[in-house]
């Protein structure tokens, strides 16, 4: 049972990178940097990270251009490996980490190029069906008021990356 | 040639000065702020239940150098990070395995013992800790640290919560504060401190 399902994991991974790669090839992408685009709606440098053991949810992390003549707006998603995908800010308030669903969206002006990052905006993950590995790849579909669905190949790097090169180093 | 050597004489003044400021504060304010202001931090009849065994309690910050923190498992980036931070930190200070680090829930309904069993386990040193309620309320206050519970999309909650890692020396007291995202450098160089105490 779990070793079909591992297979099934396995297959979809490699589908997802097989994607990523294919729609990235055309766009001249620097050969690890995945990129996804949908209905003027770019997206770069999607990763998230390993999880803990127990560790139930995870951010994931992105930059967002919207090369439409109209704003448009981050409203949502769905990922295959979470029970429930929101849009999420992340603030420190002196030394206390808030964190809080943007419940209108995170609005991507027309021309614009919105970052989310640790410690800011970011795409939260409920309910992981499994626990992140470092150097796998999930696929989130983000859901934007116009443009529609953009499928966003994500890679996981370490447990303490802060970018989409991988962990900061010292 | 004249003119580098004199802004040289003018930096190495400045360091001087930097020095005397340095040494003023580490030896006679920052103690003293200690001593009026924080002695009694971490100090209160809270009994909380630790994944290596013990009940974790005031007498739990005595002994030895000390870190804590706080947070939950449900937390998708300050908590596994500050927890990955650690498990750095560790490999670049000497003494490090006389560090006992505690990383204590502010989430005790869905952070059981157990639970922060695995949370925890990948990073030597370090135990989870988990109590009632009631007991985690008291804990909170005697830390002088803040946890309040955010409502999201269904019955789902998330915590907002301090996110710095406090350090006690060998008497139990506070010694000081590493910040969350505090640079590498300035964090090991605390902790040092704490460890060659
Ligand atoms: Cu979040």
């Amino acid at each position: 049972m779990s070793k079909s399902r591992s297979g099934a994991n396995h297959i979809l991974r490699c589908a997802v990178t097989i994607f990523a790669v294919a729609i990235a090839a055309p766009l001249g992408a620097e050969s690890m940097d995945h990129k996804a685009m949908a209905g003027g709606i770019m997206i770069e440098n999607a990763f998230s990270r390993e999880t803990l053991p127990n560790q139930p949810v995870a951010g994931a992390f992105m930059t967002v251009t919207n090369t439409n003549d109209a704003g448009d707006m981050l409203i949502g998603g769905t990922s295959t490996v979470a029970g429930r995908v929101e849009i999420h800010e992340m603030a420190m308030q002196g030394d206390v980490m808030k964190m809080r669903a943007l419940a209108d969206g995170l609005k991507v002006q027309a021309g614009e190029t919105v970052e989310l990052k640790p410690g800011g905006y970011h795409v939260m993950m409920f309910d992981l069906n499994h626990a992140l590995k470092e150097g796998e790849t999930i696929e989130i579909t983000l859901k934007f008021a116009k443009a529609g669905d953009v499928t966003v190949p994500v890679v996981v790097h370490g447990k303490t990356a802060q970018s989409s090169h991988g962990a900061h180093k010292h | 040639m004249a003119r580098l050597s004199g802004r040289m004489k003018t930096a190495l003044w400045g360091l001087v000065g930097l020095n005397v400021a340095l040494i003023t504060w580490v030896v006679g304010i920052s103690p003293w702020l200690q001593e009026s202001a924080r002695s009694t931090l971490g100090q209160g009849d809270y009994r909380l239940q630790a994944t290596d065994g013990t009940d974790f309690t005031q007498a739990s910050l005595v002994g030895g150098p000390t870190a804590v923190f706080f947070g939950f498992t449900h937390c998708p980036d300050v908590c596994p990070t500050t927890l990955g931070d650690i498990s750095v930190w560790q490999e670049d200070i000497e003494g490090s395995e006389n560090l006992d680090v505690y990383f204590i829930t502010v989430d005790p309904e869905r952070d059981t013992v157990d639970i922060l069993t695995d949370y925890v386990g990948w990073v030597p040193g370090v135990a989870g800790v988990s109590g009632s309620r009631e007991e985690v309320d008291k804990m909170l206050e005697s830390f002088g640290v803040f946890a309040k519970k955010v409502p999201t999309e269904g019955e789902d909650y998330t915590m907002n919560h301090s996110a710095s890692v406090l350090l006690f020396d060998n008497d139990g007291q506070f010694f000081e504060t590493i910040r969350y995202q505090e640079d590498h450098d300035v964090a090991v160089a605390k902790l040092k401190m704490l460890v060659g105490l």
